[in-house]
């Protein structure tokens, strides 16, 4: 009830000619940031192309690298990408339930994710391949693992984001956190395609 | 009502910006599709090592942009569109960095083999 005039003040606002609205500034600043988490990930992909023939003898990535489980977790990224924008869809339709809903999948989607990496990296050490073992595994382990934080710290950034949209309900401000944890998100999906694509599939092919 | 629906004009549609349900299945079904397709190429070994390489790349980049266009609408805003000036101007950086990094570390490669 009490979101009604705020909300209908956030249009107005939005509206009036040459001023940029605060949360439009926020967007556009996130956006520098993905830019430059961009450059980040393209000097640990280059340093990765560089070393992906430095094994020094041991273990190969065809040899150990499973491609069953990473479809998988393909597949829950970009499905948890696809709800994450439900969830921005509900809420700009007011419907907090939804959206929550929303998020809660996209949630265990991405720990799923985060639970098969894990998984995937106990195996790897298990089989002898750790971040020592060779350039190769250095750089994998640092790329794939950087990724995986990310993923992570979105995990505990959407928790926090839902506890206090239950506590505050929506306005412009939490309206302003949901647009640009989505967008994150789908960052995190757009950066895994590529470690698909560089990573796993032009090693075992 | 008549100043409301000239801000709508002039902000080119920024009421779209927040995208479809059409737009999110549209886009999430073409990513299925680009994500198997480079999967059947490598798992069956349909193509040579070049011909696997190009695939691989070309659906990547495809699969970004869908990301881009219809989750992260990056197409939508106002203008001028300083997001996606930002975005080519990243672009720009990571490719002199990987391309870079395989040139001269590949020429390095040949070098250390004489």
């Amino acid at each position: 009830m009490a979101q009604s005039p705020a909300h209908g003040a956030d249009h107005h606002d939005h509206h009036a000619a040459g001023h940029h609205d605060p949360q439009d500034l926020k967007l556009l600043g996130f956006w520098i940031f993905l830019v430059t988490d961009v450059l980040m990930f393209s000097t640990l992909f280059a340093t990765f192309i560089v070393l992906r023939g430095g094994t020094d003898g041991g273990p190969t990535g065809a040899e150990l690298l499973e491609i069953n489980g990473i479809i998988i977790s393909t597949f829950l990224l970009l499905t948890s990408s696809f709800t994450s924008g439900l969830a921005v869809l509900a809420m700009h339709q007011n419907k907090v339930q939804q959206m929550i809903i929303w998020l809660i999948v996209t949630g265990l989607l991405g720990a799923g994710f985060i639970g098969l990496e894990l998984n995937e990296f106990l195996h790897l050490i298990h089989e002898g391949a750790t971040l020592q073992t060779s350039a190769f595994w250095s750089s994998f382990f640092t790329l794939v693992g950087t990724h995986g934080v990310h993923v992570t710290v979105g995990l505990f950034w959407m928790i926090a984001i839902i506890i206090q949209i239950v506590r505050r309900g929506l306005n412009s401000d939490t309206k302003g956190k949901i647009t640009v944890f989505s967008l994150y998100w789908h960052f995190l999906d757009a950066v895994w395609i590529f470690l698909l694509s560089i990573v796993y599939l032009m090693e075992v092919m | 009502m008549a100043d409301h629906n000239n801000a709508h004009n002039s902000h080119g549609g920024e009421r779209h910006e927040h995208g479809s349900l059409k737009s999110y299945i549209i886009g999430y079904i073409i990513s299925i599709v680009l994500t198997i397709i480079p999967l059947v190429v490598v798992m069956n070994h349909m193509m040579e090592r070049t011909g696997t390489i190009i695939v691989i790349m070309v659906t990547a980049t495809l699969q970004f942009l869908v990301q881009l266009i219809f989750f992260m609408h990056v197409r939508d805003g106002e203008q001028p569109r300083w997001n996606a000036i930002t975005l080519v101007f990243g672009i720009l950086i990571l490719l002199t960095i990987v391309v870079g990094s395989i040139w001269i570390m590949g020429n390095n490669a040949i070098g250390m083999k004489m």
